[in-house]
C-alpha cells in the first residue's frame, strides 16, 4: 500500500513540476486573494492583523479546491483513470498517494501564504510549535477530504461547481478550528488552542481512514 | 402489434401497484396526520398560554421544536441509515437508495423551514434574524451539507453508480456532523440548551402544562406528517423509476421492431411502427 501510495504521490508532484501550473496559476491565485481582501477589509493595519488568520484559512481552502481539481483534471485527460484502474495498485494506496501529493502542494502554499501574510498583513508569527501543528493537521485534514470528495465529483460533467458545494460544509469546522488555534498561537495563549488543535487531528484521522476504505469502491465507478 | 399488447399489460399490472399502493393503512395514516396536525394549531394558537418572557412569539416554537426534530432527528437518521443498508452488500437494494433519498428531501425542506422559523422568532426575541451561535451554525452547515447531498443525486450517471456514490456522500456528510457540532459549540453558544433531552432538564421540566403537551402533540404531529410524505414520496420514486426502466424496453423493442422492418416491405414496416409510435406519446 505504501510503495503503491509513493509512485501515485511521486506521479502527481512530477506532473505538477512539469505541467508548472500549480507554480504560474495556483500561487499566484492565492496572493491575489490576501490582495482582495485588504480591498474589500478595510486596508487598515489593526483590522488586518485581528482577522489575519481567518483570511490564510480562507485563502489556503479556496486554493486547495483549485488544487485538488487539478489533481482530478489530470486522471480525466486521456482516460488516465482507466489506466489507474487498471494499473493493479492499491486502492488505499491511491489515495494516499494522491492526498500526500496534494498535501505537498497545500504545504508550500502555506509557507507562500504565510510570507504573504506576514508581509502584507503585517503579522508577527509567535507559538512556533502550535502553527506546525496547527498547519500539519489542517493540512493533511483538507488533502484527505479533497481527495475522497474529489473522486466523488471526478469525472462528472458539472465537477467544477459540484466540488466547492460538497467539500466547503465539510471543511466548515476546519476553517473553524484552523482559524481559532493560530489565533490562540499569535495571541501567546497556547492553552486556548489545544483543543482546537486535537480537533483538527481528529478531524484529519477520519477522513484519512474513510477515504482508505472508501477510496477503492468511488475510483472503480467514478 | 404484440408490443402493444404486452404494454397494455404492464400498464393494467402498474395500475393495480398503484392503487394497493394507495391503501387504507396509508388513508389512515394521513387522516392521524392531518387531525394532530389540526389538533396542534388549535394548542398552540388557542389553548396554550402566552409565555411570561417571551409573549406570544412562543407559540412559534410550538412549530420550530417539531419541525428541527423531524428534520434533523427522523429524516437525516433515516437518510444515514438506508444509505449504510445499501452500502451493506447483504442488504443493498433500490428501496434503501430511494428511501434514502426521499427521506433527505423531506429532510432538506423541513430544515429550512425550521431555520426560517427560527429566524423570525430570533427576530422577535432577540432582535436580530441570525446569529452565529452554536447551535445556528451547525444547523446551516448541516442544511448545506444535505443540499449537497442532494446535488450528488441528481447528477446523471448510471443507476447503480448514482445510489453508491449518493450512499457514500451520505455517509461522509454524517461523519461531519458531530465534528461541526462539536466545533461551532466550542466557538460561542447562545441558543438555550437542549430543553427535553437532557437528563438534567428531565428530572426536573422547565415547561409544563398546556406548553408541555402542544409541544408533545407537535413532535407526534410531525413524525406522522414525516411517514406520510416518506411514502407518498418514495412510490413516487418508485414510479419513475419504473417508467424509466420501461421506456428503456420501449426503445430496444421499437429498435428490435426496426431491425426486422428492413427486411420487409416498407408497408409492413409502416404498420409495425405505428402502435409503439402511440405507446410512446
Amino acid at each position: 500500500m505504501w510503495r503503491d501510495a509513493v509512485l501515485v504521490a511521486g506521479k502527481d508532484l512530477r506532473v505538477e513540476a512539469r505541467s508548472r501550473v500549480g507554480v504560474n496559476q495556483v500561487v499566484p491565485f492565492a496572493l491575489l486573494v490576501l490582495v482582495v481582501f485588504a480591498f474589500a477589509l478595510d486596508s487598515d493595519r489593526v483590522t488586518l492583523v485581528s482577522v489575519g488568520p481567518g483570511l490564510f484559512w480562507v485563502t489556503v481552502v479556496f486554493s486547495g479546491l483549485l488544487a485538488i481539481q487539478r489533481s482530478f483534471v489530470i486522471e480525466a485527460d486521456d482516460d488516465a483513470r482507466d489506466a489507474l484502474r487498471l494499473s493493479g495498485l492499491d486502492g488505499a494506496g491511491i489515495f494516499l498517494g494522491k492526498a500526500g501529493a496534494i498535501a505537498v502542494q497545500l504545504a508550500v502554499l502555506e509557507v507562500v501564504l504565510a510570507f504573504g501574510v506576514v508581509v502584507l498583513y503585517n503579522l508577527r508569527l509567535h507559538g512556533a510549535v502550535m502553527l506546525l501543528l496547527t498547519c500539519a493537521a489542517t493540512t493533511v485534514g483538507l488533502a484527505a477530504a479533497g481527495t475522497v470528495y474529489g473522486i466523488i465529483a471526478a469525472g462528472l460533467r458539472v465537477r467544477d461547481t459540484l466540488l466547492p458545494l460538497l467539500v466547503l460544509p465539510v471543511l466548515a469546522p476546519v476553517l473553524l478550528a484552523a482559524a481559532r488555534a493560530c489565533d490562540a498561537a499569535l495571541a501567546g495563549t497556547p492553552s486556548e488552542g489545544w483543543p482546537w488543535v486535537r480537533l483538527l487531528a481528529v478531524f484529519a484521522t477520519i477522513y484519512v481512514t474513510f477515504g482508505v476504505v472508501a477510496f477503492g469502491p468511488l475510483l472503480e465507478e467514478s | 402489434m404484440s408490443s402493444t399488447k404486452l404494454d397494455d399489460n404492464r400498464r393494467t399490472g402498474e395500475d393495480r401497484d398503484a392503487r394497493r399502493m394507495s391503501s387504507r393503512a396509508t388513508k389512515v395514516l394521513g387522516w392521524a396526520t392531518a387531525s394532530t396536525l389540526a389538533l396542534t394549531a388549535v394548542m398552540a394558537l388557542v389553548i396554550s398560554p402566552a409565555d411570561v418572557n417571551m409573549g406570544d412569539s412562543v407559540r412559534l416554537l410550538y412549530l420550530h421544536v417539531p419541525t428541527a426534530w423531524l428534520a434533523m432527528y427522523v429524516s437525516f437518521g433515516v437518510t444515514t441509515l438506508a444509505s449504510a443498508l445499501y452500502l451493506w452488500k447483504r442488504t443493498r437494494s433500490r428501496f434503501w437508495d430511494l428511501t434514502a433519498g426521499a427521506s433527505a428531501e423531506i429532510g432538506v425542506v423541513f430544515l429550512g423551514l425550521t431555520l426560517l422559523i427560527g429566524s423570525i422568532w430570533g427576530r422577535i426575541t432577540w432582535g436580530v434574524w441570525w446569529t452565529w451561535d452554536a447551535r445556528l451554525t451547525t444547523t446551516a452547515v448541516l442544511f448545506v451539507l444535505y443540499l449537497g447531498y442532494l446535488a450528488v443525486r441528481k447528477v446523471p450517471a448510471s443507476p447503480e453508480a448514482q445510489s453508491r456514490r449518493a450512499a457514500i456522500v451520505a455517509i461522509a456528510a454524517f461523519l461531519d456532523v458531530p465534528i461541526v457540532h462539536l466545533s461551532v459549540t466550542w466557538w460561542r453558544t447562545l441558543h438555550q440548551d437542549a430543553s427535553i433531552l437532557d437528563e438534567r432538564r428531565l428530572l426536573d421540566p422547565q415547561i409544563t402544562g398546556a406548553m408541555a403537551w402542544t409541544l408533545l402533540l407537535g413532535v407526534v404531529a410531525f413524525t406522522l406528517l414525516y411517514a406520510w410524505l416518506l411514502i407518498h414520496r418514495f412510490r413516487l420514486a418508485w414510479v419513475e423509476d419504473r417508467i424509466a426502466d420501461r421506456q428503456i424496453d420501449l426503445a430496444i423493442e421499437e429498435r428490435r421492431a426496426e431491425a426486422t422492418t428492413d427486411d420487409r416491405s416498407a408497408a409492413d414496416a409502416l404498420g409495425a411502427r405505428t402502435p409503439s409510435a402511440e405507446v410512446a406519446r
